[in-house]
Formats: C-alpha cells, sequence, structure tokens
C-alpha cells in the first residue's frame, strides 16, 4: 500500500490534488497554528509554566488535516498527543494551557464543544468513539466521531475490540492511527510483523487507507472521505497516516537516549508546513508578507490565552472531593469539610 | 423523557408473584417503555440472555434497543461509556460477574472518573448488570464475587439486591441513576424464591442500608446472597429466644453507615457475612467503619463468616463449605454472645 500524496516534499503538488488555493489557505492557517501553539507551549513548559507536556511536532497536518474534515456537530475524542487535532476542533488555547497546567479551570471544556477530554490509558478512548459515534443513531443526529491512536497504541486489545464493534454496528467512526515511528522509545518494528496498520483493516471488514502524514491534503482528503462515507452510513474507516514525532515523548523524555539525531533529522526534509507553504508560494497563494501578518495575530491569541490562564482561579483543596457523583456521598461531604476547613 | 432522578415513588398498589429474574425483566421493560435513551445489550442478551433476564425485550423494543454485542467485555463497557457520554442510558450486561475482568481498564480507569476529570461536563449514567456467586454447582469461573474491587473503584455504585422486590426497586433507581451503577444478581437467588412485587413504575432508593429483621442480640450485615442465609440464621436463634438483627446493605457504595452503626449501638454486637473471600472483602469495610465508630458500644470483637483463603472452587461436592450458610454464622453469634 502506497501512502497517498498530493504535495511532495519540494512543495511540488500534484495534477489531482483536490482543494483549491483558498481551501489550502485555510489548511495552512491551522496547521501553522497548531505549529505555532506547540513550540510556544514546549517553551513554557521549560519555563516552568507548565507541567508535564506531550508535543506533536512533526504531526502537525495528520492531526489537523484529519480534524478539518469535521463539521462542529462531529466529535473528537483525542488522546493526550492530539492537542493540534483539538485546537483545531474548537478547544481554546487558554483551555489548553490550563488542561497541561493541570489545573481543575482547565478540565471542564466548553459545553457546546465536543471533544472529550485528552485519554492517558492508551487506546481506551477507541470504544468510547465507538459508543458515542453510535448515539447519534438513536437521536435522529448524523454525527460522526473520530478519534486518534498511534503506532504503539495499536497493539492494545482495545485497539481491536473497538474496530471490530465499529464494523458489527457499521458506527459512523473514523480512526486515525499516527504511524509516527516510535511508542516512547520502541520502534514501529518492533512494535508489529505488519508494515502498513492500514492492512488490519480488511481483518475487521471495512476500508482502511494510508495517507502521508505529513501532506495536509492527503490527511485532509482521505479524512474528508471518510467522514462522508461515516455520515452517508457506510460504516467506519481506519486511516494510517505516515509520519515521524520529532520531539521527545513528553516534555520529561531524552529521545537521544534512544535513538539517533541523523535518523530525526532525515524527517526535517519532510517537514509538513514548510512543504505546504512551499507549494502556496509556488501557486501564489501566500507570500511573507501575509506569513509576518499571521504570525502576528498567532502571538496575540497565544498571548492573550497565557494572560487568561494565568488569570484562572487557584484551585481549592475541597475540588478534590467535588464531581465524584452528582450529590455528594457522606464520606464525600465529611471529606469536604476537612478539606475545606482544615 | 423521565426524570434522571428524584424521590423513589411509592409502591404501585398492584403486586405480582415473581422470581429474581422475572422481577429484574419486569424492571428491565419499564425503564425500556418509559424512557427511549435506555438500551440493553451484552452477550446473547437479545435471545433472552443465558439467565432468561431479558427474555422477549428484544421482540417488544426491537433489535436496535436490545442487542447483542461481539463477545468482549472490554468492548461492552467501552462501547456503552461512550454511549452514556453522548445521550443514551445504556444498561450492559456482563455474562457472569467473574468474566468482567477484561473490562477492569474501562472500570478503573474511565467509569467513575469521566465525571470528576470532566469537572462535570461529562457523565456516564450507565448500569452494568451480572449475575455473581456461588451456590448452584456452575462451572469454573462462573461464581465469582469481585464486589470488593468494584466497591473501591471511586465514582461508581455498586448494589446488590436480596430478593425480587428489592431487585426491581433498585434496579430502576439505578437505570434512573446519573452516574454508573454496578448492578451484581445472586444467582442462587435468581429461581430459589417467589415474592409479591409490586407492578409497574417501583423505584426504591440508592445508598440506603433496610433492617430486614429487628432484633436486640446481634447484628447480621449481609448483602445479596447472605442475606437470606442470615434470616434463616435469626429464625434458628429465634427459636432459642435469641433475637438477631439483619441489616441489609443494598447499596455497597455509597456506604449507608448510619443505618449498620445505628444497629450496632442497639445491639453491642456484629458478624459481617459475605461469601466473597474473607481478606480484602467488602465486610473488611463493614466491620473496620464499626471499629471506626461505634467501638464503645461493642461487647465483642466484630466477627466475619466469609469465603476461605481460596479461589471459589469448582469442586460440586464439596463447595458448600465455601460459601458461608446459617450454621457458620450461628457459630459466629454464638462466638460474640460468649465474649
Amino acid at each position: 500500500m502506497e501512502p497517498l500524496r498530493f504535495i511532495a516534499e519540494d512543495g511540488g503538488t500534484s495534477d489531482r490534488l483536490p482543494f483549491s488555493p483558498e481551501e489550502l489557505v485555510r489548511g495552512y492557517r491551522a496547521v501553522a497554528r497548531a505549529r505555532y501553539f506547540d513550540e510556544r507551549a514546549l517553551t513554557l513548559q521549560r519555563q516552568g509554566k507548565l507541567g508535564v507536556y506531550p508535543p506533536y511536532r512533526g504531526q502537525e497536518a495528520a492531526q489537523v488535516g484529519a480534524a478539518l474534515a469535521l463539521e462542529p456537530r462531529d466529535w473528537l475524542v483525542p488522546s493526550y498527543r492530539d492537542t493540534g487535532a483539538a485546537l483545531t476542533h474548537g478547544l481554546p488555547m487558554s483551555q489548553i494551557i490550563l488542561y497541561w497546567r493541570a489545573t481543575p479551570a482547565g478540565w471542564r471544556f466548553p459545553d457546546e464543544l465536543r471533544v472529550l477530554p485528552f485519554y492517558i490509558p492508551i487506546a481506551t478512548q477507541l470504544l468510547h468513539a465507538v459508543g458515542v459515534a453510535s448515539a447519534g443513531r438513536y437521536q435522529g443526529e448524523d454525527w460522526v466521531a473520530m478519534t486518534f491512536i498511534g503506532d504503539g497504541g495499536s497493539s492494545e486489545g482495545d485497539f481491536h475490540e473497538a474496530l471490530n464493534f465499529a464494523a458489527v454496528y457499521s458506527a459512523p467512526m473514523v480512526l486515525v492511527v499516527q504511524n509516527n515511528g516510535w511508542a516512547i522509545s520502541v520502534p514501529t518494528e518492533k512494535q508489529m510483523r505488519n508494515q502498513r496498520i492500514a492492512e488490519r483493516a480488511a481483518g475487521y471488514g471495512i476500508p482502511g487507507v494510508v495517507v502521508d502524514g505529513n501532506d495536509l491534503a492527503a490527511v485532509w482528503h482521505a479524512s474528508r472521505q471518510a467522514v462522508d462515507r461515516a455520515r452517508a452510513g457506510e460504516g467506519p474507516t481506519l486511516i494510517e497516516a505516515v509520519t515521524y514525532r520529532m520531539g521527545p515523548h513528553t516534555s520529561s523524555d531524552d529521545p537521544n537516549r534512544y535513538r539517533s539525531p541523523e535518523s530525526t533529522a532525515a524527517w526535517e526534509a519532510r517537514d509538513p508546513i514548510q512543504r505546504l507553504r512551499a507549494a502556496l508560494g509556488a501557486m501564489g497563494a501566500w507570500d511573507d508578507e501575509r506569513e509576518q501578518a499571521m504570525l502576528a495575530e498567532l502571538a496575540d491569541e497565544f498571548r492573550a490565552a497565557v494572560q487568561e490562564a494565568d488569570d484562572a482561579p487557584e484551585p481549592e483543596p475541597e475540588e478534590i472531593v467535588e464531581h465524584v457523583f452528582e450529590s455528594m456521598t457522606p464520606d464525600a461531604r465529611a471529606a469536604w469539610e476537612v478539606l475545606r476547613h482544615g | 423523557m423521565v426524570e434522571t432522578s428524584g424521590a423513589p415513588s411509592a409502591a404501585a398498589s398492584a403486586t405480582r408473584s415473581m422470581t429474581m429474574v422475572q422481577a429484574i425483566n419486569d424492571a428491565l421493560d419499564v425503564a425500556l417503555a418509559q424512557d427511549p435513551r435506555v438500551l440493553l445489550f451484552g452477550e446473547d442478551v437479545g435471545m433472552g440472555g443465558v439467565f432468561r433476564v431479558s427474555d422477549g425485550l428484544r421482540d417488544k423494543y426491537g433489535e436496535e434497543r436490545v442487542f447483542d454485542t461481539p463477545l468482549a467485555e472490554a468492548g461492552i463497557v467501552g462501547y456503552g461509556i461512550g454511549l452514556a457520554l453522548a445521550g443514551m442510558r445504556p444498561v450492559a450486561e456482563i455474562q457472569f460477574a467473574g468474566f468482567l475482568y477484561p473490562a477492569l481498564d474501562q472500570i478503573l480507569s474511565h467509569l467513575g472518573r469521566y465525571r470528576h476529570r470532566t469537572r462535570g461536563r461529562f457523565t456516564v449514567p450507565m448500569v452494568i448488570r451480572a449475575p455473581y456467586g456461588g451456590g448452584v454447582h456452575t462451572p469454573e469461573q462462573h461464581a465469582d464475587s469481585p464486589e470488593a474491587v468494584l466497591a473501591h473503584v471511586p465514582g461508581v455504585k455498586v448494589v446488590i439486591p436480596s430478593s425480587p422486590e428489592r431487585a426491581k426497586g433498585l434496579l430502576l433507581a439505578a437505570i434512573r441513576d446519573p452516574d454508573p451503577v454496578f448492578f451484581l444478581e445472586a444467582i442462587k437467588l435468581y429461581r430459589s424464591v417467589k415474592a409479591e412485587v409490586p407492578e409497574g413504575d417501583f423505584q426504591l432508593e440508592l445508598g440506603k442500608a433496610r433492617i430486614a429483621r429487628e432484633g436486640n442480640a446481634v447484628t447480621l450485615v449481609a448483602y445479596g446472597g447472605m442475606v437470606e442465609v442470615c434470616l434463616k440464621a435469626a429464625e434458628v436463634a429465634a427459636r432459642e429466644g435469641v433475637e438477631l438483627e439483619v441489616v441489609d446493605l443494598e447499596t455497597l457504595t455509597p456506604f449507608d453507615a448510619d443505618t449498620v452503626l445505628g444497629s450496632v449501638e442497639k445491639t453491642g454486637r456484629a458478624v459481617v457475612v459475605y461469601e466473597a473471600r474473607k481478606i480484602g472483602g467488602f465486610g473488611a469495610e463493614v466491620a473496620a467503619r464499626i471499629a471506626e465508630s461505634a467501638i464503645w458500644s461493642l461487647q465483642a470483637p466484630v466477627l466475619r463468616v466469609a469465603g476461605w483463603d481460596a479461589p471459589y472452587p469448582p469442586f460440586s461436592a464439596i463447595e458448600h463449605h465455601y460459601r458461608p450458610d446459617a450454621r457458620r454464622v450461628l457459630e459466629a453469634v454464638r462466638q460474640v454472645l460468649a465474649a
């Protein structure tokens, strides 16, 4: 299975490119915004102004391209690394900063937004995405649920159970596997014998497609087709986006302990943002002036987000025992009093 | 749509004689009829389930609302969580409580944590039913009592009824509860008794223990299949003029300490009875609560009568030595009365 690609590493575009320059500009803005956030978030972390943070540098096109295919009524079910996808589906920057500051104010996402919280236990979110997808059918809704996993996560049992449930119930679900080469320190070749994760879709009787995960147009197009299929009642799709995790697993990880800088450098040339920018430049749809204006806007947005996060209330100890059940149990009530009044 | 919470309804006037299986089926029927968000699913649930608990419901409510799942317990629980997150009221069946273990990741990582980690934005109003316990010569691993494992999970409720009437009223309360509830059904009680059960809508209150029999000499604390055993022990003791009080916990978590402590303060003696392995069982929590809050009322040490320090035995001829019976309960009663 050869990965679907519309934009080559040098920015050259295929004749079959299924997007207008205007659409690609929209895509570029979204992917550049995701990178901007990721870079600044890691800097905040290094300054001690964010907790542990899992960067997604290198995977922006895989995440953003997929999320661009969603409508606001669709659900996004992200793992902890899928901040770029969540950002694209409408999660505000300030919320993400507060989330990774591990403060309660960041953990209640806006009510109208259909983004589930970031998932830590690997692959467990996939089953929830199937359930969320099916739930629409009972309510006369045509929403689609999109969820994400990595190459490592495809080894989990929940990966299998979720694909099987989705297939059996023909659930309107799209599963995007970001094959980024590494599960912390374990390379993909130690994770599985097969070359292509998308090939496994055949085992569930559903379509599987491979895309160049660093080509925004390829990811977006494949995702749009999968979302359309799902919405039309034709069931789930497995998309494998071949990409690379350029940075550490999290801000606590040092990838030099398990992989050579050279292996990472080879992927610099395939950078998803530079590639798209080169393509847009060649089309005459983007230039330095527009780039500078966009960066200034992003700087403003990020600064405002940090300010908003800084202004959020400090958590109180008694919040620990709140929101366990709708009504507080007698034990939680007693604990609340102790935490509140010492 | 119905209210998701609220006061328990008054008992309907008409009653009908039912087994616990029939009472649970009746509760599911009421819930499916009243609330279009209620869905029923699990392995073999479509044809009625291996214990016939969902008999006739697929025919009545259709394949979309009462359906079979692939044979995968983590899938059943995880799928249900997703349905609940997006507005449904899933009622999942795990065929036997001993088959629940593949789903523990979903239960421990998500089921009880969702409301807390989203600060109330998302909730999981889901019920997971499972038959549990021994006493009917089931094959290996069909007789486990994992309630302590489940009761240790924050954010989930654990409910275990002791009779057909209680099963119906508590299950309807569980389905209407805004939070996840485990509903464990003692296999031994499924068909062993028939009793009068209110017809139509009938809801009891979660989080409340009840006095199943009043007495003054010793408090027996039990739940599920052990309530029957304790009532039997109390009958025998009464013939000798000793009145035992039987507290039926019904809801293990949230734990109703007041009812248990009130009884122990009255009798001054307590025996806790459960059929799971004694060490680390839910009865240990009950005994600890009594020690923490009612020790000055005690005339004797709190004793536990429970499963031995071994897996539930798959050996039919001797399995009755594992599950507590009235004789073992009365031995403990004699000990606390002699102290």
